[in-house]
């Protein structure tokens, strides 16, 4: 075993003993097809707690989105998004010249699975906001992709904003059933039957 | 049976094991042929409860195991995750605020730790008192420190009670564990699996009398099985099987009867409080299912051991003056 394996092994063991990151497979089986997951974000520990729901063979293909100035700016941030969770890195400050979906259009055209926070940023309790239009254009790039929405449930509780360490409590993620971008759809339309197919899941017990 | 005093510790202890395991065994085939047979629904229900029961009692049995073989250390270690993961569930099922993270952090990773550590050095004295008296203190300041005065109390409180019982209480086993008794140096393990056993035979005996006797219960809205009667006939069945064990104890035969119906009834009332506080914080299914975050319903299959072991640990205290 690798040091980046036993780094992500204890990682996920330290998330289960906190929160117990129970995975729900409500609408659709963990199974090992090119997907990306959709939640909602209330939390710096969203990404962990869904990479520790996940069956242990599904997540050295699942990756997440890291900021690259954020994540890439000490040797220790990069070496753990980069080689444990081997996330795809996006600049933040949009450039003329550049996409900003370009580095997932790679990852999804290698086969990868994606977690993904359309929210673009952490909400407080309650709704989620607004999803933002990335969602969307992935969704019509890459129809054969499955589009699977996920609750992530308690997790304000365990670490709220601007605290370190975090304190046990139970959370859980719920997956729901696969969604499909309808022929025609608008991207209005559509990203608010997504935001409203993560929420449902919030009442399923 | 006072012809067992005279036996080797380990050849006691082997004793025990077959007389448990045998008869773990014996209840849980003649339970399983039972569910191959076809029960009306309603049967089939009560059945299920109890091999849930069923289920606990052998994992009470397997803990006590484990913490004989392995030594007081790793039994402390062992009653200290299960405290753990009890005060989580706990934790889960209270409505806490952000203001009260540090107050939670302390209680996780300083309070509990550090409360096994007296009971596991005997420290008898700072480890009766150290959460009643100066974590009593602490989590509120932190709560208070936290600026967010909605529901104060009623947030401390609930933080105080968890602590109180998941820790607290759950401590107090590992403590009889190293509980120094005259002419009864290592003979801890004795006492803890004496306590569990008679917690159990207490659930096992109220479930099935109150089952038969169908008494109206005396809080409909808490439990609709708990009756005085029944409870009565389990602290019973507890004394009784405490009576037959106490060769297995420090106790003479009437005081190990007498034990046995302290621990057991405690015990006993601690579910009945348990399920109040469940009902409270919106818990519908009891045990098995899957609750509002996946809490497991480890809280439930623990609380009687956590309110009757503190009740215990301080009846043989008093009784022999240590």
């Amino acid at each position: 075993m690798t040091l980046p394996e036993a780094a992500g092994f204890f990682l996920a063991f330290l998330a289960r003993l906190i929160t117990g990151a129970q995975g729900h497979w409500f609408g659709c089986p963990p199974k090992a097809e090119q997907r990306i997951y959709f939640a909602n974000h209330q939390s710096h520990f969203d990404w962990v707690l869904i990479w520790a729901a996940l069956p242990g063979d599904l997540r050295a293909v699942t990756r997440p989105i890291a900021a690259r100035d954020y994540w890439t700016s000490s040797p220790l941030k990069h070496w753990i998004t980069r080689e444990i969770f081997n996330a795809v890195y996006v600049n933040r400050q949009r450039t003329e010249d550049q996409d900003p979906l370009e580095p997932l259009v790679e990852a999804l055209g290698h086969g990868d699975s994606l977690v993904i926070f359309p929210e673009g940023t952490r909400g407080n309790k309650g709704d989620p906001q607004p999803f933002k239009s990335g969602l969307y254009h992935l969704a019509e790039q890459f129809p054969s992709v499955q589009l699977i929405p996920a609750w992530i449930d308690n997790v304000q509780r365990v670490m709220p904003k601007g605290e370190v360490v975090p304190v046990p409590i139970l959370c859980s993620v719920t997956f729901g059933a696969p969604l499909q971008l309808q022929p025609g759809e608008d991207k209005r339309a559509f990203l608010e039957r997504a935001r409203e197919a993560v929420m449902a899941l919030r009442s399923v017990r | 049976m006072g012809a067992l005093r005279h036996l080797t510790i380990s050849q006691q202890v082997g004793l025990l094991f077959l007389g448990l395991f045998g008869a773990l065994a014996i209840v849980t085939i003649v339970q399983v042929s039972r569910s191959l047979r076809d029960l009306p629904p309603e049967q089939q229900q009560m059945h299920e409860r109890f091999m849930r029961d069923l289920r606990a009692v052998w994992w009470g049995a397997v803990l006590f195991w484990v913490s004989w073989a392995l030594g007081a250390v790793v039994a402390t270690l062992l009653f200290g995750v299960v405290s753990f993961v009890a005060f989580r569930e706990f934790i889960t099922l209270t409505q806490t605020r952000r203001a009260d993270h540090r107050g939670l952090l302390l209680a996780f990773f300083f309070v509990l730790p550090f409360q096994f550590i007296l009971a596991g050095s005997q420290h008898l004295d700072l480890f009766t008192v150290f959460i009643p008296v100066y974590v009593f203190f602490a989590i509120p300041v932190l709560s208070a420190l936290g600026n967010d005065p909605m529901r104060f109390l009623e947030r401390t409180a609930k933080i105080q009670w968890g602590i109180m019982v998941c820790i607290y209480g759950m401590s107090h086993a590992p403590a009889l564990l190293l509980l120094d008794l005259p002419r009864y140096e290592e003979h801890g393990a004795f006492l803890v699996f004496y306590l569990v056993v008679v917690v159990a035979t207490a659930q096992i005996v109220q479930e099935i009398a109150s089952r038969r006797l169908r008494r109206r219960p005396v809080a409909r809205a808490i439990s609709r099985s708990f009756s005085w009667r029944a409870w009565l006939i389990g602290a019973a069945g507890a004394a009784f099987v405490g009576a037959l064990l106490y060769w297995a104890t420090p106790f003479k035969p009437i005081p190990a009867l007498v034990m046995g119906l302290i621990a057991g009834g405690s015990g006993t009332m601690g579910e009945f409080v348990m399920k109040a506080l469940k009902r409270d914080a919106g818990v519908r299914s009891w045990g098995g299912k899957l609750s509002v975050t996946g809490a497991v319903g480890l809280l439930d299959r623990v609380a009687p051991l956590c309110f009757s072991a503190p009740v215990f640990f301080h009846a043989v205290r008093w009784y022999f003056g240590v």
